[in-house]
């Protein structure tokens, strides 16, 4: 990857923007961070566990080509899980800051990564060795699965879109220690341009606020970061040229308002995931995608819909789970099943929810997120969140959170929130089935979004 | 506001919501018959946990469930003991 540093498409400097500080491109190309000498690394299984998004970004340049495994932790990561993830990494060194502590990780060399000092000139690179990145999923319980991929899975999408003209600033809401920054990380490397990274402590708006200074040109992020950006006005302050959802439903409420907010903006959203990689994308406007994308032969991402869920075969997808007795990640023929439930409506396919979130109301099934694509439709609304509430007589009952426009009212039970649950549940009337249609709605200030900026769900 | 009260306050809207036609609410009237389907009995249940604070459906020890509205009403005021 460090072949890809130096030399933007018009010689402009090139950067990686952190909360604190920045480092450019075209000095990391010439100057380590790293407090090793990287030709010792060949066969080293090293986890990169930083505090900032800007050290582990530059760890993995650092790193990629000079050891044999790199594993990448997301901020966040439960210290408990960590012993659990090194063993079945066989990792042997942490790379991190000079003055972190490795809670659950003490018995590893510890390797200092400062991209603040660019100091030491590189040294000759010994051949590159095919270094396996690991994955980390976002899984709600339990220790995440490792999904091993290589430079080549994770950048598959990158090459087939090609360098863009101009210059070149990207941003996501993602942190890029997850599967969808990851990508955005690096279609700025190899792709010649320059990268805003964002910060866990930070403000979204002060997040925004930086973008828009960077000068940011293409910015990525899920639709529940989108619906947050959009209760601020920092949001305002950035003339993207590209704005895309991935990582949760795009319904056409959030497709609608980012298009009215970037009108000179190509809006699109895509389907990726840490472990079925990056399997389309779809600029027309519309929720769902075309049904022609399922089923073609001979082109290099497949998919198919067996048992109603998605299913993706393609070069970008993850090899295989890290740990003895890990379940196969694909199946015999070489499809991973997404999880994500799809219907077929009128010639264009639409997510429905997954798998594993279905709310049964008396043996009848309902996926929230399809309650809350309708919800959002309303223009007062801004976010919501649909989930079960145990009941006696049908086992569950669809209930809703909803955060409207204006934030908090001023009195939560005063007549403009009772007005806009009543017509909110007119809505739900006309486009649902009964048993689909919220029996409780609550309006809130705020519904948590988790590390990777999905919904927080609770198994329904 | 009594038990009752509630309860027949609850009913009537819950049937509004769902658009059902209410029969005549007296206690003899079997639920199956006032015109409430198994969801509008689940919303119900739901509403008045809400409004009363306990739904004796999840905490009864018996499982000698109502059969007519003014069983139901008993039900709740038993459970309010």
């Amino acid at each position: 990857m460090l072949d890809c540093l130096s030399g933007a498409p018009d010689g402009a400097p090139r950067s990686l923007y952190g909360a604190e500080f920045t480092v450019d491109l075209n000095d990391l190309a010439l100057r380590s961070a790293l407090g090793a000498d990287p030709r010792a690394l060949r066969s080293r299984s090293l986890l990169i566990h930083t505090r900032d998004a800007l050290s582990a970004a530059v760890a993995l340049v650092e790193l990629d080509g000079a050891a044999r495994r790199i594993v990448l932790c997301p901020p966040g990561i439960a210290p408990d899980y960590l012993p659990a993830i090194a063993t079945t990494a066989e990792v042997d060194g942490v790379l991190c800051g000079a003055e972190d502590t490795l809670a659950g990780l003490e018995g590893l060399p510890k390797i200092v990564i400062d991209p603040a000092t660019l100091a030491k000139p590189r040294a000759p690179r010994a051949d590159a060795v095919p270094t396996e990145w690991i994955l980390l999923t976002s899984g709600t319980s339990g220790v995440p699965k490792l999904v091993v991929h290589t430079l080549g899975t994770l950048a598959g999408a990158i090459a087939s879109t090609g360098p863009l003209a101009g210059p070149l600033v990207w941003s996501t809401f993602y942190d890029i220690r997850r599967y969808g920054g990851l990508q955005i990380l690096l279609r700025a490397l190899i792709g010649g341009g320059s990268l805003v990274l964002t910060d866990a402590s930070e403000a979204i708006d002060e997040f925004l606020a930086r973008a828009a200074r960077a000068g940011v040109t293409h910015i990525t992020g899920t639709p529940s970061h989108w619906r947050r950006a959009l209760m601020g006005s920092a949001v305002h302050g950035l003339a993207p040229r590209y704005a895309r959802m991935s990582g949760e439903i795009a319904d056409q409420a959030i497709i609608d308002r980012l298009r009215a907010c970037y009108p000179r903006a190509r809006v699109a959203h895509a389907f990726a995931s840490t472990e079925a990689g990056v399997g389309f994308e779809v600029d027309d406007g519309l929720e769902g995608f075309p049904q022609e994308l399922v089923g073609r032969a001979g082109t290099a991402i497949e998919l198919k819909v067996e048992q109603d869920t998605l299913r993706i075969r393609s070069p970008r997808t993850g090899l295989r789970y890290l740990g003895a007795g890990a379940a196969p990640l694909q199946d015999e023929d070489g499809f991973v099943d997404t999880g994500d439930v799809v219907e077929l409506r009128g010639g264009r396919y639409y997510f429905v929810g997954r798998r594993g979130g279905i709310i049964n109301v008396g043996g009848l099934k309902v996926h929230p997120e399809e309650v809350e694509a309708v919800i959002n439709r309303h223009p007062q609304v801004r976010m919501s969140l649909v989930k079960a509430r145990k009941n006696p007589i049908t086992g569950s009952l669809v209930v809703a959170e909803v955060v409207p426009v204006s934030g908090l009212p001023e009195r939560p039970l005063g007549a403009g929130a009772e007005h806009l649950k009543t017509e909110i549940l007119d809505l739900c009337r006309a486009a649902l089935a009964p048993y689909k249609v919220p029996a409780s709605i609550r309006i809130v200030s705020a519904i948590d979004v988790t590390p990777s900026g999905k919904l927080t769900r609770v198994e329904a | 506001m009594s038990i009752r009260s509630t309860i027949l306050t609850q009913v009537e809207q819950v049937a509004n919501e769902q658009n059902r036609k209410l029969a005549t609410l007296t206690d003899d009237v079997v639920l199956m018959d006032t015109g409430l389907d198994s969801l509008c009995f689940a919303i119900l249940v739901a509403r008045l946990e809400d409004a009363l604070g306990f739904d004796p459906f999840s905490s009864a020890d018996d499982t000698n469930y109502p059969v007519t509205m003014g069983d139901f009403i008993k039900f709740y005021e038993d459970a309010a003991q």
